[in-house]
């Protein structure tokens, strides 16, 4: 099998689906001619033709609105919001519109629609090229909520959400694209060689709604998804503690029994994310985990997130969660 | 735009722009319109209707040969012409400069407004100082007309100790209260409406104060441009709102994101005066808006502008036009270079040259070079020092609420 970066996976998935499906169509800001500014859509403009891959005009609101009215119609749109920072133009598009229509059509109408977005941050994007606002996504009823890590699971994930009957909103780690990130911005790998970029030429599914687990432990859960997933793991290398690391993958519908299974075996749980702590995922998560494994916990649930502030530009790197933070969260479980 | 080019109308049109890579570029040499082609009507009585010819065609003050000809020359003093001269000179060198920084890492990111130079430092020329500028990002220009010191927002862009937004921004996101230099932000097009509700706040307070604000050919896609203009014609506010048609947004041609008509035209239906302008003409960018601010401050109300220009360079250093454009289609574009075109009018008339041209080029790269310098001795960004990790915390509120100073004695900085 070929080593693929993130892009390069996307890209792989992006053509199987317009190969294998006429009625699937990607459009976005800057997605057809040019490919994308992160180059996912490279190319396939050229092979599936301007009707099928093209550039729309500037205005997320309008894709969103668009890609919806598409999906009723018997296409299956993919778009890409260019960052996931300006997602919001479209967030009354899906939040008020897509996500329920299903519903208040009572089941009559249904829009299969992907939005494609990069997300998070680490690489020096500010407020407005870094945010990762999944929270504000999954408290949406109707939505599905997919957030990949590597190659492998991002074609997987990419291609489950192209073919599922609901609308996804599908995050890409944009840190994560050409790379792992462990937490160190001065000793950035590529995927070359890496397991995980050992990446099928071929159709395959991975499925929603199921999460990964990266690496099996007995004294701790740490649950992370997204660039997390690498960081979380540096941290767990770093602390020499036995911990249990489990990519969501999915964050709605999320893998409720792997997750359970997990906390219930190590008596402990941390839980990573870039996003602000306040009303993030992870406090769903926590909430969730103390719901179903109250009697099994040994110490306090950890969240370990970004704070409570707009995303910094210069400081990136004290907002996001390092190593050390997770590594201490980790120990901190071990001391109750 | 009658000439809106398509690859294809089936399904559906798909438009294209006039030239890819590979392709040689041609617009023909010239504009077809020339200065004194429209009359200018009275700023305080003028229609829409009034405007419909300007809206549709283009409204120049230089000639081809460099002469400042027809109704709507602004008959600036020569002293006025050369400090407009030296701004756009001073941007074009600063752009350099910090481009080259970039490269360095001393700064993540730049954008420039390279062709793009007459634009806000024109417009900003023809206000007032008390009047409001609401820039997107490539209106750094009007700063220099407000005063600010170079050093000031070189510490902003490489994120230093002395950056005034404390290294939270991306480089180029200026705010410069001082100058009314209203803070930029990445999303495009938000601060279209802004301005409006700017404009609103001085009719209400009486004060006149009018809001200028600018957004891409692209963005004028987005909800935002639409409700500032509709706004505007309901409440009739002291505002100029410019669509910057630089024909490119990132890889995306006007042909490719809007219909047949020009975006001066938009403005006819929502009964705003609306005029497209050619934007590398220094003279007839100042005239207009003159014009437009006379008229805000007679109490008629907005003026909706088209800019016609060019983006010569890059979006940004992220950005590669060549995958999607002729390397030689700036060279190639009719409205030729802003700087050139001043520069080429005063030797005209006779009060520039070569000499003090090159001169005052070099003034000016020693005093970019010494803000550049001075800048640095506050850290940048690929050395530091970088303002502290406590910023992160600060001004989120208006105090520092309970949460956020837990997080902040969490992260120990």
């Amino acid at each position: 099998m070929p080593d693929m970066n993130m892009i390069k996976s996307l890209n792989s998935a992006l053509s199987i689906s317009l190969k294998d499906n006429p009625n699937v169509v990607i459009f976005g800001e800057d997605v057809g001619y040019f490919g994308g500014v992160f180059r996912v859509t490279e190319g396939l403009q050229k092979e599936y033709g301007p009707h099928r891959v093209f550039d729309s005009p500037l205005a997320e609101g309008g894709i969103a609105a668009i890609a919806m009215g598409m999906g009723l119609n018997g296409l299956r749109p993919v778009a890409e919001i260019q960052f996931a920072d300006y997602i919001f133009p479209a967030y009354d598009q899906i939040v008020n519109e897509i996500a329920k229509l299903r519903h208040r059509s009572g089941g009559e109408f249904s829009a299969p629609v992907t939005f494609r977005t990069p997300a998070g941050g680490g690489i020096k994007g500010g407020h407005h090229h870094s945010q990762s606002p999944e929270a504000q996504f999954t408290h949406t009823p109707g939505l599905k909520v997919v957030y990949c890590s590597t190659p492998y699971n991002a074609k997987g994930l990419l291609l489950a959400s192209i073919e599922c009957n609901d609308p996804v909103i599908f995050f890409e780690p944009k840190r994560c694209y050409r790379g792992p990130f462990y937490g160190d911005p001065h000793n950035v790998p590529t995927w070359n060689g890496h397991p995980d970029a050992d990446v099928p030429e071929d159709h395959y599914i991975v499925p929603l709604e199921q999460a990964r687990v990266v690496r099996e432990g007995s004294a701790c859960t740490v649950i992370a998804y997204g660039t997390m997933v690498h960081v979380a793991e540096q941290a767990i290398n770093d602390s020499g503690i036995d911990c249990e690391l489990i990519d969501l993958q999915t964050l709605v519908p999320w893998d409720r029994d792997t997750v359970v299974n997990s906390v219930k075996k190590t008596g402990r749980c941390v839980i990573v994310h870039e996003a602000p702590k306040t009303s993030g995922f992870g406090a769903e998560m926590s909430a969730s985990v103390q719901e179903r494994c109250f009697y099994h916990l040994e110490a306090p649930i950890q969240r370990v997130t970004g704070w409570d502030t707009p995303f910094p530009h210069t400081t990136e790197w004290d907002y996001l969660p390092s190593p050390q933070r997770i590594a201490e969260a980790i120990k901190k479980t071990q001391e109750e | 735009m009658t000439d809106r080019l398509t690859a294809t109308t089936a399904p559906y049109s798909i438009g294209v722009p006039p030239f890819r890579p590979g392709e040689e570029a041609d617009f023909g040499g010239v504009f077809k319109e020339q200065p004194g082609d429209l009359w200018r009507p009275d700023p305080a009585t003028c229609t829409s209707d009034d405007s419909a010819p300007h809206a549709r065609g283009l409204l120049r003050v230089l000639n081809d040969a460099g002469e400042a000809k027809g109704e709507w020359d602004p008959k600036l003093d020569a002293s006025e012409l050369i400090q407009g001269l030296e701004y756009m000179m001073r941007l074009r060198i600063f752009d350099d400069r910090m481009i080259k920084m970039q490269r360095t890492g001393k700064l993540s990111f730049y954008m420039r407004s390279f062709g793009e130079e007459a634009v806000a430092i024109a417009q900003t020329m023809a206000l007032e100082n008390q009047d409001w500028i609401f820039p997107s990002y490539r209106q750094p220009g009007a700063q220099f007309v407000r005063g600010r010191d170079m050093v000031s927002m070189i510490c902003h862009c490489i994120g230093n100790t002395e950056d005034n937004v404390r290294g939270r921004q991306m480089p180029v996101h200026y705010t410069y209260k001082e100058g009314r230099f209203i803070s930029i932000s990445s999303p495009v097009g938000t601060q279209f409406s802004q301005a409006v509700g700017v404009a609103m706040a001085s009719a209400y307070q009486k004060k006149d104060e009018v809001c200028i604000s600018w957004l891409g050919d692209g963005t004028s896609a987005q909800g935002d441009y639409h409700y500032a203009l509709n706004f505007a014609s309901t409440f009739k506010p002291p505002v100029i709102l410019n669509v910057v048609n630089n024909q490119w947004a990132i890889s995306t041609h006007a042909n490719l994101a809007t219909g047949g008509r020009t975006f001066a035209e938009r403005g006819l239906a929502y009964d705003i005066p609306s005029f497209r302008v050619d934007g590398n003409d220094f003279l007839a960018l100042y005239s207009i808006t003159k014009w437009a601010r006379d008229r805000a401050s007679a109490g008629m109300g907005p003026t909706h502008i088209e800019v016609y220009t060019y983006r010569a360079g890059a979006h940004s250093s992220s950005d590669d036009p060549s995958a999607y454009r002729p390397n030689d289609e700036a060279a190639c574009w009719p409205g030729g270079d802003p700087i050139q075109r001043l520069k080429d009018h005063l030797v005209l008339i006779g009060e520039w040259d070569e000499e003090k041209h090159e001169a005052l080029a070099q003034k000016i790269d020693d005093e970019v070079m010494a803000a550049y310098k001075e800048a640095c001795e506050f850290g940048d960004l690929a050395s530091g020092p970088y303002p502290p990790a406590s910023t992160i915390f600060t001004e989120v509120y208006e105090t520092v609420p309970w949460h956020i100073q837990e997080q902040r004695e969490e992260l120990g900085k």
